[in-house]
């Protein structure tokens, strides 16, 4: 049995936990992202299983890419069992959310209509694992890979129409769900890559046996390359946290590093020509300044106030009824400028719903939105030494196209013409930054002395 | 992280020094508790530009409202005085030694010991750099209808004191601040009596000076920001040119030379720091309200503050100055004329730069003030200025003096981690280097 050394990164951020698995070679052989919600060693753990899921299809597109039978398949059965074994999870998790729903139902103010709610949970149930089968072939765009928006999502198309229909109330649907959806999240699923892998492969074995390129010496190779990914050693030989969590990792002290850190070493990796950072998470804006090796050499954070984080867009999205994603998107429809405050997350939702009643486009007020965050942003960055070439944006709110856009303009407004990296796995950054000095070795955290 | 006055478990260590300073100001408030009844008179003024040695060769008694207000902080009265000062109309933004200040006089001026605080017979303004200080003491003025005197010292412009400036301050000595100390005391003013005490005050300052100095040692036998602002208590108080001060600073100068022979780290409430990792020079004064949760950010990670300037802000005895007997009000015009909230921002970029090089700091660390009008604006342009010149990095965090509500020790700690982990980092590369 083959053994792999692998080193981990875990961010613990105040709305994601993300993790990030290096190889030796320190190429990227898994990522993991989940909702830090309330229980951060949950989500870490899920965190990291996740990751730890991915490295080992890593690992198997390895396997597959060495085999010249299967070479030639690999585009074909490689998605299939990733989506297959995607949808494993997922049916797992539905499994849990159907118990939780039973057991939201059975709470005593249900009393008169508990079987009545216990039939219609269990019809939604089954028309959600019918329906979200087809979310998992190649092609089908997914809007989130958090269960809890895949399912919450389905959950109330369903609820919607089965309350209409059987006098139960909609309202009470919802309940049982929100009920039900946090046990489901704070705990981490108990059946392994393994036992997914297998069905998996069986429902892929079953949906490519009419391909004409199917032949049943694929099927045996792959089947022998599944179960060498699957039974493949992953040696994990050492794990660096970060984040706001950080605190909650059952890690010694030296395997802990802050998150400045981190993203700087982060966006360096991922842009070698990193000379200043911006990232901007769910409750800090970081300006990192980092050398020619991603050392970190000044930094400036948020103060004493979260207005223009993260949670600022999370406040107004939820103020306009919208998905955090659905901002982005509305604000580069904005046909004028609106000014609007960032001094503070709540007055900025007064402001907005005065400028609404006002008549104003919302489009309008939402790229007025993100060009606040994006000030107060540029006035860290000028705290920390400015913005040099080149500047790399990251973090949770680097993946909204209107804050880039405004990032863009300001920058180009106040400092000239920049380079500005932006990676799709920006969000990753902290992670990546803790496995690399999980590979470095944290080890050496006493030895500092000056020289 | 719970804001914990005192770390759990151990009894907080304290050394032969701290017992005679908490004796010292006990003693002291009690004298102004009985002031009244033994028919003493007592004179308000203020840290920076204090002229203790002046007021006390009257026989009048001190009383510096900063330290009543920062006492209050460290003994968790400070937001209820806050609070009351607020009701009162003052605003937000107002710094908050005034309004603990104002609000301690509505609920009875008792001390931060408990004790009754004389209302003041004199407010003696030494004029420093502070412009709060002219609208608290014209806040008090208002509440107590008690007389003032202003002296008012000219800031050094160029960074150097001039003989004209000194004759200024000389002058308003002797034609405002002598004779007004003379109409409330009853008493003519003794020239000899007060060089007899500036010279036991120069020998205080020496010995303070020794141990402020003795951090040039690598371990560093102090931490001379947070174990600072205790060695700089009598000095900067109610205590210079009195016998009690020179016994303080030749005790504490004893245990430091103690230490040092034993190669120990600096004294913390949890007991020695024994891994001196990283060597700051701090600019700005520490938050009160949280001050052992803050100290203790520091000594967990192994940071000593080598150097600061809040322990200047009552006299820069280490660059050289000491009370004169020889020239009595020419040298308490040097003494105002050189205190640190007196240097422009040249001045004091000039003298943090230095202390970053002769204390062998790994880094720069700014606590900005979150109410202080007066020295929180361009501190960053300091901290710039210092990277710049000495090659250190810089960090900056933002608390308060007595305000609890601004202190937010989860994102205090996360900035302090962060900036020692960065220097731990720069360390490392270039020892590799």
């Amino acid at each position: 049995m083959k053994s792999w050394k692998i080193y981990v990164g875990i961010d613990l951020g105040s709305t994601t936990t993300k993790a990030v698995i290096l190889d030796q070679n320190q190429r990227v052989l898994g990522k993991g992202i989940t909702n830090s919600r309330s229980n951060y060693d949950v989500a870490a753990a899920i965190a990291r299983s996740e990751a730890i899921v991915q490295a080992r299809f890593s690992l198997l597109r390895s396997f597959v890419r060495d085999h010249e039978t299967l070479v030639q398949v690999t585009d074909k059965v490689l998605p299939v069992l990733e989506l297959s074994f995607r949808f494993q999870q997922y049916l797992e998790q539905l499994g849990r959310l159907q118990t939780e729903l039973h057991r939201a139902a059975s709470s005593s103010r249900y009393e008169n209509r508990q079987s009545e709610l216990e039939r219609l949970v269990d019809l939604i149930v089954d028309e959600m694992a019918v329906r979200m089968k087809e979310a998992f072939v190649p092609g089908h765009e997914r809007k989130s890979d958090f269960f809890r928006d895949l399912a919450g999502a389905e959950y109330m198309k369903l609820a919607e129409d089965h309350a209409s229909k059987n006098g139960i109330g909609f309202e009470e649907l919802c309940g049982l769900y929100d009920a039900a959806i946090l046990p489901v999240e704070n705990t981490a699923g108990k059946t392994g890559f393994i036992e997914n892998i297998q069905s998996a492969l069986a429902s892929t074995v079953s949906r490519l046996a009419e391909d004409p390129s199917w032949t049943p010496r694929i099927e045996t190779e792959l089947r022998a390359c599944v179960s060498e990914g699957a039974q493949a050693q992953l040696e994990e030989i050492a794990t660096v946290g970060t984040g706001y969590g950080r605190a909650r990792l059952p890690f010694p002290r030296e395997q802990i590093r802050s998150e400045i850190l981190c993203h700087g070493l982060g966006a360096h990796e991922m842009f070698p020509g990193t000379a200043t950072v911006l990232d901007i998470g769910g409750q800090d804006t970081k300006a990192i300044q980092v050398d020619e090796n991603g050392i970190v050499t000044s930094f400036q954070m948020n103060d004493r106030c979260a207005a223009g984080c993260g949670r600022y867009l999370g406040y107004i999205a939820d103020e306009m009824n919208l998905g955090l994603h659905e901002l982005g998107p509305l604000a580069q429809q904005a046909r004028k400028k609106v000014k609007i405050s960032s001094t503070c997350t709540v007055f900025a939702g007064a402001e907005l719903r005065d400028r609404l009643s006002m008549g104003q486009r919302r489009e309008d007020i939402l790229a007025g939105l993100h060009r606040a965050i994006i000030l107060r942003a540029m006035s860290l960055l000028a705290r920390s030494g400015g913005v040099d070439d080149e500047f790399t944006f990251t973090g949770g709110v680097a993946r909204n196209p209107a804050a880039v856009a405004a990032v863009e303009r300001l920058i180009a407004e106040n400092y000239g013409e920049r380079t500005i990296n932006i990676s799709p796995d920006s969000i990753y950054t902290g992670a990546l930054g803790a496995a690399l000095f999980a590979k470095k070795g944290g080890r050496d955290a006493h030895e500092f002395k000056r020289n | 992280m719970a804001d914990t006055k005192r770390p759990s478990g151990a009894a907080v260590q304290k050394d032969l020094s701290m017992d005679l300073q908490k004796k010292m100001i006990a003693d002291h408030y009690l004298a102004l508790q009985n002031s009244k009844a033994e028919g003493r008179k007592s004179v308000y003024t203020f840290v920076p530009g204090n002229l203790t040695e002046l007021i006390r060769s009257f026989d009048l008694l001190p009383v510096l409202p900063e330290i009543n207000a920062l006492q209050s902080g460290m003994r968790g009265l400070s937001a209820g005085y806050i609070a009351e000062a607020e009701k009162a109309g003052h605003s937000e933004d107002v710094c908050t030694y005034v309004k603990c200040d104002l609000g301690m006089l509505k609920k009875g001026n008792i001390s931060p010991t408990g004790t009754q605080l004389p209302d003041p017979d004199l407010l003696l303004l030494s004029y420093t750099g502070c412009f709060t200080f002219m609208k608290w003491f014209e806040l008090l003025r208002e509440e107590y209808g008690a007389p003032t005197s202003m002296l008012h010292v000219p800031y050094q412009s160029n960074g150097t004191i001039q003989e004209h400036q000194i004759e200024y301050v000389v002058d308003q000595l002797k034609t405002e601040v002598i004779p007004k100390l003379e109409k409330i005391s009853g008493k003519k003013f003794d020239e000899g009596r007060l060089a007899e005490m500036l010279e036991l005050s120069a020998r205080a300052e020496d010995d303070l000076v020794w141990v402020l100095e003795s951090a040039k040692n690598v371990p560093s036998p102090i931490d001379a920001y947070f174990g600072g602002v205790y060695y700089i208590g009598p000095m900067f108080t109610a205590f210079r040119g009195t016998p009690e001060a020179v016994d303080y600073y030749a005790a504490l100068r004893r245990e430091i030379e103690e230490r040092l022979r034993r190669k120990q780290g600096p004294v913390t409430p949890e007991g020695e720091a024994k891994n001196e990792r990283f060597r700051l020079v701090v600019e700005g004064p520490p938050n009160w309200t949280s001050f052992r949760a803050f100290w203790k950010m520091f000594y967990d990670e192994g940071a000593v503050v080598v150097a600061s300037s809040y322990t200047k802000v009552g006299g820069l005895y280490d660059r050289g100055f000491r009370h004169d007997p020889s020239r009595p009000l020419q040298s308490l015009a040097e003494y105002c004329l050189g205190c640190y909230t007196n240097l422009g921002l040249p001045s004091r970029v000039d003298l943090l730069a230095s202390y970053v090089r002769e204390y062998n700091a790994h880094g720069f660390l700014i606590n900005s003030v979150k109410s202080c009008n007066s020295f929180s604006a361009g501190q960053l342009l300091i901290l710039r200025q210092i990277e710049e010149r000495t090659g250190v990095p810089g960090g900056f965090i933002e608390s308060d003096l007595v305000d609890p509500r601004y202190f937010s020790s989860a994102n205090i700690k996360n900035r302090i981690e962060s900036y020692l982990q960065m220097l731990e980092q720069k360390g490392r590369t270039e020892a590799r280097a």
